[in-house]
């Protein structure tokens, strides 16, 4: 069978597809976007009739595979590691009702925070809601693994975590495509109560959730995904985990390594092979992208046993995304002598896109607020954020989706005076609005700006849940009509629009702007769009 | 066989393009290929890079290791000097001359130009010039894959199918114009190398 070039995101798309998924519900968010892209915009989805949405934020995604799970359909939900965050109640929960349609939550991690705001680790979440996480080391394995995950999923009744970070997300490689498996028939649970987390149904289901461990950790002890690789040299045993793996082997050209290694791409970790690999070596290197996960279990409180070498004894970086270099390095292998870079190279960080309508809405804000000083402005994640550099230093702070409002309001409790907050239009809808009905019901003094470019652009211009509805849903969450105030950010609109953020910062109360002008690369696909149907139709 | 190429630009200079059509003609010439690329805020405006691996065997890692790079493939002279340790001590760089300037700070090009002199391999070439004479100044990107396409070991043609292939559904001009732009930078490369 011919391969497919996929990216990593893209093989857990397909093999959703292969494996019978009748669902994927997710928001957008890097490097996690490409999967619901992929379903999207293929044409066996719709053939198949699968459903794939952009919901309104990871929670609300999670909440609708869990209840396609509960009406006995193969469901995914798809998010980047701090969507976890937003989704974390769910997600907890969910392992203790257990899933009746096979459940899987893909999480994509972000080492070195490429585009995101901090490193977490969602392995540390598998473990904490104490579910089975695959941890696929190419893009075949995260083909292959989409269907294990939905095997163990119906099999023990639980939702499982597919952990992937940003290079293989991103990465793409030839994958072999498996034979397709029909969607499953519409089938409640066996047991009506399995859902419903009253303390007394919870603590059985809990238990059960307990008693499964064990079942979890035979899966993963034979699991064909964990291998233990014996070798000659055991001064030092390797434990590669997912990605890893790739630059152990890609340091040891033939492929041999000296040493006995251990790969796991399947947790709970398998401890069979682990127990092997200590016993016989003197020492232990262990090697994950993220957090030392396996490292501080391996090591333990009191330290005592061999030495565990890795991201906590400096062997490898503390921080940041592992690279064959890096690997190396820990094995002793000298890197070649290269050229270095030469002093004259200038940064060239991300920046607004020419003719995008946050610049105009930040100079007419930034003008508007200079009487009262720097500091005031609370923003949110989006390409906005980028008016934190030059030339517009624009903004204070950029913490978690739809914290502006919230932080805006919280500082404006404080005495602040104007408190105001810059949010986008999808970031609104994804958690704004409690924050936003939090700040009319104390009355605060605040002025949110909702920067309406009518997509979610950083992440590639995906539908925003609010389109043409944000004056509505303002004003039912209790903002008064007057003070909300729409605005075209326009360069010759400047004076204008500068007034209207003058008088609305002045405004005692809850008061709404909404710079509405579509954005330039949205538009800019449109309209190319649009002159290549003319030419069409002219040609007919 | 194994070529492994970073390709460097700023985002929205096209790398990626450059990128599908080497791993479409790799795919048609039964390599293997690994492609890193870049998704997500760098695309707006600022530094990208993607890691392209194509090889006979297996290959492991989806990055390149320091100082394995077989060649540095820029469409931004300045961006093709960001990742110089990459590169394999006798490896080429390819890169366009024309500065995409969207920094305050973008140091004087007569001094990018002589740290890229400085190399021991390299081809430096006008690809906006030689675009616009091919047909349009977009096709900057493929004039720079033509003056690489004598360092990677895939015959022309598949790089000219795969042209044909992605370019096939935006019309036959198109597909014409970088043909022509993937032959100019080829020639350029061959008289310059």
């Amino acid at each position: 069978m011919n391969k497919l070039l996929l990216l990593g995101d893209e093989a857990i798309a397909q093999a959703g597809i292969d494996a019978g998924m009748s669902g994927v519900f997710a928001y957008p968010g890097t490097p996690s976007t490409e999967i619901t892209q992929y379903v999207r915009s293929s044409p066996e989805t719709k053939k198949k009739g699968i459903v794939a949405t952009w919901a309104a934020n990871e929670k609300t995604a999670a909440e609708q595979a869990l209840g396609m799970s509960y009406a006995g359909k193969r469901a995914m939900t798809c998010m980047k590691h701090v969507g976890l965050n937003v989704a974390a109640d769910v997600f907890m929960n969910a392992a203790i009702t257990g899933a009746n349609g096979g459940l899987l939550f893909v999480v994509a991690d972000d080492p070195s925070m490429h585009s995101s705001q901090n490193e977490q680790d969602s392995r540390v979440y598998g473990k904490f809601a104490m579910i089975p996480i695959l941890e696929p080391s190419n893009q075949q394995e995260a083909y292959d693994m989409v269907h294990i995950g939905f095997d163990i999923s119906e099999k023990l009744q639980v939702p499982v975590l597919m952990r992937i970070t940003t290079r293989l997300a991103h990465s793409r490689a030839g994958v072999a495509r498996k034979d397709t498996r029909e969607q499953n028939q519409f089938k409640l649970p066996e047991d009506l109560k399995q859902f419903i987390l009253l303390p007394a149904i919870a603590r059985k289901r809990y238990q059960m959730l307990l008693d499964n461990q064990e079942a979890f950790q035979q899966l993963a002890d034979e699991s064909q995904y964990n291998q233990f690789y014996p070798a000659e040299d055991t001064t030092l045993g390797i434990i590669a985990c997912g990605l890893a793996y790739n630059y152990l082997m890609e340091n040891y050209p033939d492929r041999k390594v000296p040493h006995p290694v251990v790969k796991v791409t399947q947790y709970p970790l398998p401890q069979k092979h682990i127990r092997e690999l200590y016993d016989q070596c003197d020492e232990i290197l262990v090697i994950e992208d993220g957090y030392p996960v396996v490292e501080e279990m391996l090591k333990g409180f009191m330290d005592r046993g061999k030495k565990i070498k890795g991201r906590l004894d400096g062997s490898l970086p503390r921080t940041g995304e592992l690279n064959p270099t890096i690997v190396g390095k820990a094995l002793g292998i000298p890197v070649p002598e290269t050229l270095p870079v030469p002093d004259l190279l200038a940064n060239r960080p991300p920046s607004l896109c020419k003719g995008c309508p946050h610049i105009d809405s930040f100079l007419g804000l930034n003008e508007a607020i200079e009487q009262y000083g720097k500091g005031r402005v609370f923003s949110d994640i989006g390409c906005y954020t980028l008016s934190a550099l030059p030339p517009y230093h624009s903004i204070n702070t950029c913490v978690d989706m739809g914290a502006s409002i919230t932080m805006a309001k919280g500082a404006a409790d404080a005495g602040m005076r104007p408190a105001v907050a810059v949010i986008g239009d999808s970031t609104f809808t994804h958690s704004g609005i409690t924050g936003l009905l939090d700040a009319v019901n104390d009355k605060s003094n605040i002025t949110v700006v909702i920067l309406d470019n009518a997509t979610t652009a950083m992440t590639g211009g995906q539908p925003s849940s609010a389109f043409e509805r944000l004056e509505d849903i303002c004003k039912g969450v209790g903002v008064e009509e007057d003070h909300i105030r729409v605005i075209k950010p326009l360069n010759k609109r400047h004076e204008e629009n500068t007034q209207v953020f003058k008088e609305e910062l002045a405004y005692d109360g809850v008061s709404v702007i909404i710079p509405r002008r579509e954005c330039i690369v949205t538009l800019n696909k449109r309209m190319r769009q649009k002159f290549k149907d003319k030419e069409k139709a002219e040609k007919k | 066989m194994k070529n492994d190429i970073i390709l460097a630009g700023v985002g929205g200079q096209g790398i990626l393009s450059i990128a599908a059509i080497i791993g479409y003609a790799a795919v048609q010439s039964n390599l293997y290929l690994k492609q890193a690329e870049v998704h997500g805020m760098s695309q707006r405006g600022g530094d990208v890079q993607s890691h392209l691996r194509l090889s006979s065997d297996e290959i492991a890692s989806d990055l390149i290791p320091e100082g394995k790079a077989d060649m540095i493939i820029s469409v931004e002279p300045m961006e093709s000097l960001r990742y110089l340790p990459y590169l394999y001590k006798e490896g080429w760089l390819i890169t366009n001359t024309q500065p995409f300037v969207n920094i305050p700070n973008y140091p004087a090009i007569e001094e990018v130009m002589a740290e890229i002199h400085k190399l021991p391999r390299y081809v430096a070439l006008d690809a906006e010039k030689m675009a616009d004479e091919a047909g349009s100044k977009k096709a900057a990107n493929v004039v720079i894959l033509g003056a690489a396409s004598p360092f990677i070991d895939i015959p022309v043609e598949k790089l000219e199918e795969a042209i044909r292939f992605l370019f096939g559904k935006k019309g036959e001009d198109l597909v014409e114009i970088n043909l022509k732009a993937l032959r100019a930078g080829r020639e350029f490369a061959k008289e310059n190398m």
